[in-house]
């Protein structure tokens, strides 16, 4: 019973939805109608872009493996080293916490303290398929503002924590091996 | 809007027939990968919508206007920042929240805060990332980005 519960759960909030927009234009419920068609309005403009934004990055996916990737960057230091963990924090997708793990393997492969929190940095604001999708929602023009702003920004913040924790033992756990 | 789809699938279509012409195997898998990230996305995507739908339904633009509009200056950014800071949508299905918000007249410095502590500052998550990075390292990364998204909005808004 619960496991057939927990399988249907994702699709509760749809299931009400439709039989909330049933019911709505059975009985003539204005609201109910004037939901519906936000939704169908929404609707297509999901249905037009994502699923291709999605194949875009399932091209991605193959053609520049991040394991591959992650192997070859480490140590290079200098404008090469943030230009590889920049690259390679776009090529990632997921929310932040996500992207713990990946700081841990660099910090273990000697990148530097600033390069880890500019790839910190860059993987909140540039992977690649947020940006697609955000260009999607907000407009390209939106996207290139906030890129162009958040970059030196955050490689500031890379600065500042290397300088800051420099002489402090600085070190990242991986919390799978802890007991 | 129908921009948009055209670009999204002109580009797709173009990539998709240079990959083909590359190397067919791993055209379909990233084409099947592709398609399963869809699917995994979907639901929690469509819901999303509804909720949108019923809000932009319920709350009336002036609201949003006097809130999170270009004249609701320290309230509204605050709002943004604190929000985004605290919640835990996935970047993904925070767009199309982000994109009814502008239609209904938030400003793009609160929108564009609002989108970046969403992705850059955790509150929910910072225990977490306590763990890898220890207390002091955590809270400073979370407060400094902090403070920069509110820069990033500000210069954001600026710009457009």
């Amino acid at each position: 019973m619960k496991k057939i519960l927990k399988k249907y759960q994702p699709y509760i909030w749809l299931a009400c939805f439709a039989i909330f927009t049933l019911a709505s234009f059975l009985i003539g419920f204005q609201p109910g109608k004037a939901i519906y068609s936000n939704f169908t309005q929404f609707f297509i403009e999901m249905i037009t872009f994502i699923p291709f934004l999605f194949i875009i990055i399932g091209l991605f996916d193959v053609w520049f493996p991040k394991a591959k990737i992650e192997k070859h960057i480490g140590q290079e230091s200098g404008m090469k080293g943030i230009i590889l963990v920049v690259l390679l924090a776009m090529l990632q997708a997921g929310p932040l916490y996500g992207a713990f793990p990946v700081a841990y393997i660099l910090h273990k492969k000697g990148a530097s303290i600033k390069n880890i929190f500019i790839y910190l940095g860059a993987f909140s604001c540039l992977k690649i398929p947020m940006l697609g999708i955000e260009m999607g929602y907000l407009g390209w023009k939106f996207t290139l503002a906030r890129t162009l702003v958040s970059l030196p920004l955050f490689i500031g913040i890379g600065y500042f924590m290397e300088y800051h924790l420099k002489n402090k033992n600085f070190t990242i756990h991986d919390i799978k091996n802890k007991p | 809007m129908i921009n948009n789809a055209v670009i999204f699938i002109s580009v797709s279509i173009i990539l998709t027939l240079v990959s083909l012409f590359m190397d067919k195997k791993k055209t379909l898998a990233g084409l099947k990968k592709g398609l399963m990230m869809f699917k995994n996305i979907a639901i929690p995507f469509l819901n999303i919508l509804i909720l949108v739908s019923l809000l932009i339904y319920v709350v009336p633009p002036n609201i949003i206007q006097e809130y999170l509009g270009a004249k609701s200056g320290v309230l509204g950014l605050g709002i943004a920042a604190i929000v985004g800071s605290v919640a835990l949508i996935p970047g993904f299905i925070s767009y199309p929240i982000a994109s009814m918000l502008i239609k209904q007249g938030a400003s793009y410095t609160v929108v564009a805060t609002f989108m970046t502590t969403l992705m850059m500052v955790g509150i929910v998550t910072l225990p977490l990332e306590i763990k890898y990075f220890s207390k002091k390292v955590a809270i400073l990364r979370n407060v400094l980005n902090f403070i920069i998204a509110i820069i990033i909005g500000l210069l954001v808004g600026l710009i457009l």
